[in-house]
């Protein structure tokens, strides 16, 4: 079959099971582009901004567990991309970046838009290339979704210089990939998964700590199975939200700044932390030094990189959490073994769960909290997605949205990129068009990418967009106040902000204000239950602060308030 | 404390920069690197002297490994490893200081390699140490030039 190099993309894309692209165009994917207008295969998503459609790719896979893919022109395109890209690769999302390039002919002479992308993506990708000789073009787009969707997933960027994509091939699509370098360990040591048992039985002071890598490997049912089995409760990082229900009796709440007091307090006293898919980030442990400080630690992670990283650990486990999970659960039913040892530890979690609930503060006021904690009772029922800026409101969004399932909640954990909560709606939506995908914003955040009101608009996308309208930078404004003597400084964003109702109807959205207590579960169910898209600026009590909270580098003991 | 890694890839472009970058990004500084193709070309060895500076030399190597052009990494300690580094020095020379340097090259098993009126090129292999004080020698005479390819290294015995 002779096709062109842009033809060839598209045929290597459809094979590859690609349904859904999100993008912009420009000079160097001109080829490309028309090639896409001729599959009815797969859907190009026209975005504003080449950042939200990085960030769109990265959501849909966090939604479907398949890879995203992004496109975008050479030069400004491309490196509009890298917050996006950067962003996927804190969070080791499987995302495919297709960017165009200049033709090889002038690679390296300051061409027209030219940006060494592979260049200046190097240190934020889990792989890349620039394909000189279409030839290429089946194998490396075979061997780019391998490596995205694979072992610990990541972003591959593809730079396609444009006279590659107008070259003439004999298509041939490879049968598999053959990669001497990249080797995955999948399977886990048994040896070492009998020692987890081993400690995992001794341990009367157990807690199993998730993260994103439990989400990532579909690990969700092993760690409950682990867990109800044995009765061992459960603490979570920001990436591994919903992995485990949120309203299951064991479960202990976020770990780390704005941790439960019970789940940081059992940290501190436990004995045995059993962490999978987790990689121990700052804002997770705070002080390393006074880090469970008497636990003996197992870790199970596929990056051996992040065994014994920051921790020193006791028995390390290299594989994919669900493979090792089912291995050891498999042991635990076939030996028929219990494990009593620690009820008296489980009670003690029970009573620090009873003594430290999360609380929405006691304010006539409509606050935050409170707001979003209604969002989540009103929502509890329907097949709930959220996303987030990042900031206070993605804070109090995962205190007290309660959701029950792993790929519910979408969130820039790693980076903490401001503006990736709109465009991972859509994302999000795409990849699940019959959730209800509420987008939790900041006020700063969500103008850091408004402009892509008008994709939603385009392809009447019924995302439910909410503004946590506080009028400031929230999360920096409590860092002035708690450590900086409450100098407030360019952190108010009163002056200059639109009125987003306004603005949201310019795109054509249905918009509404809600700012008090009273009007505010008839302006949810209204929202919630509108068939298009929807904007909601809650305008919430201004000077709220998340608790609680470990200041940076204390440790997890030293907790300010939530008691 | 420097440490020596010999580091097998795929002989493709970019790959040096992404080793490079990755001792970069993960703070650790680069003391000398020699770069060529192996018996087989698609392959390329890289001998990497890396200054620890007290940091765990096992980031960096697991860090490495998850480069998908990375296929091998061998890490040497001093007596498992033959090491050798080639310097060519060139250093000024007169009628009266020539025999002199002449004399230095021969207790080193240096060659001269180049001649004029008033310089002398010189070649020597060795480990560092060696070139190091061969250096440290000929500098009272003036150096003119100095490139030295940095560390090579096999493993001793048959593995
Ligand atoms: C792109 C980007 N720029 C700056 C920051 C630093 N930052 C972290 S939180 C925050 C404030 C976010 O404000 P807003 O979106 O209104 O959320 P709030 O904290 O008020 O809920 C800022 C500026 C960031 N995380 N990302
Ligand atoms: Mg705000």
């Amino acid at each position: 079959m002779k096709l062109t190099g842009a033809e060839a993309v598209v045929k290597s894309l459809e094979l590859l099971g690609v349904t859904d692209i999100f993008g912009i165009p420009g000079g160097a994917t001109l080829p490309l582009t028309d090639a896409l207008s001729r599959t009815e295969k797969i859907k190009y998503y026209l975005m504003r901004h080449e950042q939200c459609a990085a960030h769109a790719a990265d959501a849909y896979a966090r939604a479907t567990g398949k890879v995203g893919v992004c496109t975008a022109t050479s030069g400004p395109g491309a490196t509009n991309l890298v917050t996006g890209i950067a962003n996927a690769y804190m969070d080791s999302i499987p995302i495919v970046a297709i960017t165009g390039q200049v033709a090889t002919s002038v690679i390296g002479t300051d061409a027209f838009q030219e940006a060494d992308i592979t260049g200046i993506t190097l240190p934020i990708v889990k792989h890349s290339y620039l394909i000189t000789d279409a030839n290429e073009i089946p194998y490396l787009f075979a061997e780019a979704f391998h490596i995205a969707s694979t072992g610990r997933p990541g972003p591959v960027v593809i730079d396609l210089p444009r006279d590659v994509q107008n070259q003439v091939i004999n298509f041939k699509f490879p049968e598999k990939v053959n990669l001497p370098g990249y080797k995955p360990t999948i399977r886990g040591h048994t040896r070492q998964i009998k020692l987890a048992l081993e400690e995992l039985m001794k341990s009367e002071k157990p807690v199993m700590f998730i993260g994103g890598g439990v989400v990532l490997s579909n690990a969700h049912q092993e760690v409950k199975k682990l867990a109800e089995n044995f009765r061992i409760p459960v603490a979570w990082t920001l990436m591994g939200k919903g992995a485990f229900p949120d309203n299951h009796e064991l479960n202990m709440g976020m770990i780390g700044m704005h941790g439960t007091r019970t789940t940081n307090t059992a940290i501190m006293n436990c004995d045995l932390l059993f962490a999978v898919g987790v990689r121990f980030d700052d804002r997770a442990t705070g002080n390393l030094k006074r880090f469970a400080p008497h636990a003996k630690i197992v870790h199970i992670d596929i990056d051996p990189a992040e065994i014994g990283k920051n921790v020193k650990v006791d028995v390390p486990i290299v594989g994919d959490a669900a493979i090792v999970l089912r291995e050891l659960n498999t042991m635990i039913e076939n030996n028929n073994l219990k494990k009593t040892n620690h009820l008296a530890w489980v009670e003690q979690v029970f009573e620090w769960k009873k003594k430290w609930p999360l609380k929405t503060p006691d304010s006539t006021d409509l606050t935050p909290q409170f707001l979003i904690s209604k969002i989540s009772k009103a929502a509890n029922d329907k097949d709930l997605i959220i996303t987030t800026g990042v900031g206070q409101h993605q804070m109090w969004s995962a205190q007290f949205i309660e959701l029950n399932g792993p790929r519910r909640f979408i969130t820039s954990g790693g980076l903490g990129t401001m503006g990736f909560g709109l465009p991972a709606a859509i994302g999000a939506q795409v990849g699940k068009p019959n959730a209800l995908v509420i987008d939790i914003d900041g006020d700063g955040s969500f103008q850091m990418v408004l402009q892509d009101l008008g994709t939603i608009a385009r392809y009447n996308l019924p995302v439910k967009v909410v503004i946590i309208n506080n009028r400031y930078l929230g999360m920096v404004r409590q860092w002035q106040e708690l450590f900086f003597g409450k100098r407030y400084y360019a952190v108010d964003l009163e002056k200059g902000s639109p009125d987003f109702v306004k603005l949201s109807e310019a795109y054509g959205i249905k918009a509404s204000v809600v700012s008090s207590v009273s009007e505010l579960d008839e302006k949810i169910d209204e929202m919630i239950n509108h068939r298009g898209p929807y904007v909601l600026d809650a305008r919430v009590k201004e000077e709220e602060n998340v608790f609680p909270m470990v200041p940076a580098g204390a440790s997890l003991d030293e907790i300010i308030g939530g008691d | 404390m420097k440490h020596t890694l010999s580091v097998l890839v795929e002989n493709k472009p970019g790959v040096l920069a992404r080793v490079a970058g990755l001792f970069r990004r993960r703070g650790f500084n680069i003391h000398s690197l020699a770069v060529a193709p192996t018996e087989n070309p698609n392959l390329s060895r890289m001998t990497i002297v890396v200054d620890l500076e007290g940091k765990p030399l096992e980031q960096v190597e697991k860090q490495l490994h998850k480069l998908v052009n990375v296929l091998k990494i061998q890490d040497f300690l001093p007596h498992e490893a033959v090491e050798r580094e080639l310097a060519l020095i060139k250093v000024h020379s007169t009628k009266e200081t020539r025999a002199e340097i002449i004399q230095i090259c021969d207790i080193f098993r240096a060659k001269i390699v180049d001649v004029s009126q008033d310089s002398l090129a010189i070649e020597v292999t060795g480990t560092e140490d060696k070139i190091d004080a061969i250096v440290s020698l000929l500098k009272p005479y003036r150096i003119i030039d100095l490139a030295r390819t940095g560390k090579v290294a096999v493993s001793r015995g048959r593995k």
